[in-house]
């Protein structure tokens, strides 16, 4: 069954402050929407909301995956219903190990007694590595500890490769990212495009999407996604920036929940 | 049964003891000394823990030590903490050793592995020159007592320039609540050899309730440019209450590392002490405890700077479960004339239960001005932003909450330097946390 990601009228808040006002969007599998805007208006929390992060509570609308109501599941059920967020800022946890940590990973979407074998999860390990052009050394590293931020990324794209999710949500990889990385995740992202998965890339700058060419742009202000066409709306937020879009719309104040 | 105290600080009962086991004079008259300092000098008063309500007097009457002729009479307890295929083994059951083995080669390059009691017969003059040099036997009724007491235990001697590649184990193992249990443990690295010692304390459990003490003295001497690693895994039943004071003192360019795991079910007073008396010196300390049930314990580790550029990392990790209390403490001195020592150290609390109580108490005495020092202390719980991390993975949160909290002690496992105990490290751990 084709993928099909649906949200439907999402609000959520942090610490009571309404931050998303209403989100719709729908993402079918082999498609590639990017949401653009500002700072502060709400992109992130998006991202956050649909994993689950227990700062963040959703307070009306629904989102999900082929049917399957994502937010009534735990966290990990979201993961393993096929919700992956490469985060912007990816947690370092001391004393686990990257590869007993992609293990885990693996293991949990299978059934007990039915783990993946200690070689083919490093043969496939390995090769994704590779892909990624990672030091294979990374393997044996503590998850994130001591990663520089372009490292933390790729280690972000080495999960999605090897844990083939239905809904990928990119928030902010191309951020810390020189442009030989940005080309070697956009690769990743790239060789990862199916019509079983589709991708939700949050980024405020156009130059990712010259390396991943999105079918759909967003633009998100105020908690809402404001104003939506093809690639060619990015082209032009590139060159003339956010002002146009703010006049045409009647828009002062952009950002959303700002003390 | 548990011997009365005064029967224990009487010197009449306590040389009676010795002769009977066939120690040489000079020890005979130490024990003697022993038993009557036991008798006139204080318990030690660990802060915060009071020790005084603990049942420190059920120390046991001696036990004979009759010994196995192969490792299959072992228990299990014993055979399964055993490194495969090692030829440096000794083990000690109660209160004497019955298996001691060194290989044919480190043997012939004169280095010494065997019981204390018989390096006091056969080494003499060189057990002399280091017992009770690094843990005196009048500090408090601790010490008095144990001097008074030891038994079985380990003597390590390296000669000059010897490097022993493999480590050497001990096992020491209490199944009798009765007997006295006090090894002591000798280790003397002569100038400029290397040696790695590793060794476990275990008890049988569930087989006898009845309380006992595993008194238990660490001595260590690195000369000048050796280097030791001191390895200990207390893992003793929740009738045993455990009392070690590990020491060290280093010489000029000498390296101590130790990596102790207190993880005893029952309450525990360990204190495990540098003193970095050479120039240059160095001393790496790794702990990790974790506390379940009702548990008290008082970690300590030290370090004293004596020596110009000596060098001390203290690295203490705990976690506590249910109403286990531990106190922690953390003390880099140095003293005047250390100039260039550097000190760091560092306790970390994981709590895992709102009853539980776990202080890091970092102390740092510095008597120069030339000197770098460094502390930092923790205490926290699982910090729900890495769980959250795992299980968006699609990892479960028990599962996400079980690798945090291995993670948080996996630098000390990771170090212990034989793959037996670290596996067994493991399941005390996985028996601890999960049980």
């Amino acid at each position: 069954m084709a993928t099909h990601f649906v949200i439907d009228g999402l609000k959520a808040e942090i610490e009571g402050k309404e931050i998303l006002k209403g989100i719709n969007l729908e993402i079918k599998g082999g498609e590639i929407h990017a949401i653009m805007g500002p700072n502060g208006t709400g992109k992130s929390t998006l991202a956050s909301a649909l994993m689950g992060h227990p700062k963040y509570e959703v307070t009306e609308g629904s989102a999900s995956i082929n049917g399957e109501d994502l937010l009534e599941m735990e966290v990990d059920e979201r993961a393993r219903a096929g919700l992956f967020l490469a985060m912007q800022y990816p947690s370092e946890i001391p004393g686990v190990t990257n590869s007993d940590f992609l293990r885990s990973a693996l293991n949990a979407r299978r059934e007990e007694g039915n783990e993946i074998s200690l070689i083919k999860f490093i043969r496939q390990m390995e090769g994704k590595m590779k892909e990624l052009e990672m030091n294979p050394e990374f393997a044996h590293r503590y998850l994130n500890e001591g990663f520089s931020g372009g490292e933390k990324k790729r280690n972000e794209i080495l999960q999605m490769m090897l844990l083939d999710p239905k809904i990928v949500v990119l928030d902010e990889i191309d951020s810390g990212l020189d442009i030989d990385a940005l080309r070697i995740v956009a690769n990743g992202v790239n060789a990862m495009r199916s019509e079983e998965r589709g991708f939700l890339i949050i980024t405020h700058y156009q130059r990712l999407l010259n390396y991943i060419k999105p079918d759909f742009v967003h633009v998100m202000m105020q908690g809402r996604i404001v104003k939506s066409g093809g690639p060619e709306l990015a082209e032009r937020l590139e060159n003339e920036g956010y002002d146009w879009v703010k006049e045409e719309l009647g828009i002062v104040d952009e950002t959303v929940g700002q003390a | 049964m548990s011997t009365q105290l005064p029967a224990l600080t009487s010197r009449l009962a306590a040389e009676e003891l010795a002769r009977s086991k066939g120690e040489p004079n000079w020890l005979i008259k130490l024990r003697g000394e022993a038993a009557e300092l036991a008798g006139e000098l204080n318990w030690p008063k660990p802060e915060k823990v009071r020790i005084d309500r603990w049942n420190l007097t059920a120390v046991g009457s001696y036990e004979q030590p009759t010994p196995v002729s192969a490792l299959t009479e072992l228990p299990e307890v014993v055979r399964e903490l055993v490194a495969e295929g090692t030829e440096n083994l000794l083990i000690q059951r109660n209160s004497g050793v019955v298996w001691k083995q060194i290989s044919s080669e480190l043997a012939a390059k004169g280095v010494i592995f065997t019981d204390l009691e018989t390096a006091s017969n056969e080494h003499g003059e060189l057990v002399q020159q280091y017992l009770n040099k690094a843990v005196e036997m009048n500090e408090d009724k601790l010490t008095a007592l144990h001097g008074a007491t030891w038994n079985g235990g380990v003597f390590v001697y390296v000669p000059k320039n010897v490097e022993v590649e493999l480590p050497l184990q001990a096992i020491l193992y209490n199944d009798n609540g009765a007997a006295s249990f006090a090894p002591h443990i000798l280790i003397v690295a002569d100038t400029n050899s290397r040696v790695t010692y590793v060794d476990c304390a275990v008890s049988a459990e569930g087989a006898n309730a009845e309380p006992f003490v595993h008194s238990s003295v660490v001595e260590i001497f690195v000369n000048s440019g050796a280097k030791v690693r001191f390895g200990s895994i207390h893992h003793l039943a929740g009738n045993g209450i455990d009392m070690s004071v590990r020491r060290a003192i280093i010489e000029n360019d000498g390296r101590m590392e130790w990596i102790i795991g207190d993880l005893n079910e029952g309450n525990t007073v360990s204190d495990t002490k540098s003193v970095l008396k050479g120039r240059g010196s160095e001393s790496d300390a790794k702990v990790i405890s974790v506390g379940n049930n009702t548990q008290q314990m008082s970690l300590t580790t030290q370090a004293v700077h004596f020596g110009k550029s000596s060098d001390s990392n203290m690295v203490t990790r705990a976690v506590m479960k249910d109403s286990a209390s531990a106190i922690i403490n953390g003390v880099t001195k140095i003293e005047h004339g250390a100039t260039k020592a550097n000190g760091v150290q560092t306790e970390k609390v994981l709590m895992l239960s709102p009853k539980a109580r776990g202080d890091a108490n970092p102390i740092l005495l510095i008597d120069e001005d030339d000197v770098t020092a460094g502390h930092a202390a923790s205490v926290g719980q699982v910090n729900p932003e890495q769980v959250y991390y795992l299980m968006s993975r699609g990892i479960t949160k028990a599962d996400a909450e079980r690798h945090i909290i291995y993670g948080f002690l996996a630098p000390v496992v990771s170090e212990i330097p034989v793959e037996t105990v670290r596996e067994q490290l493991q399941k005390v751990l996985e028996r601890k946390l999960e049980g």
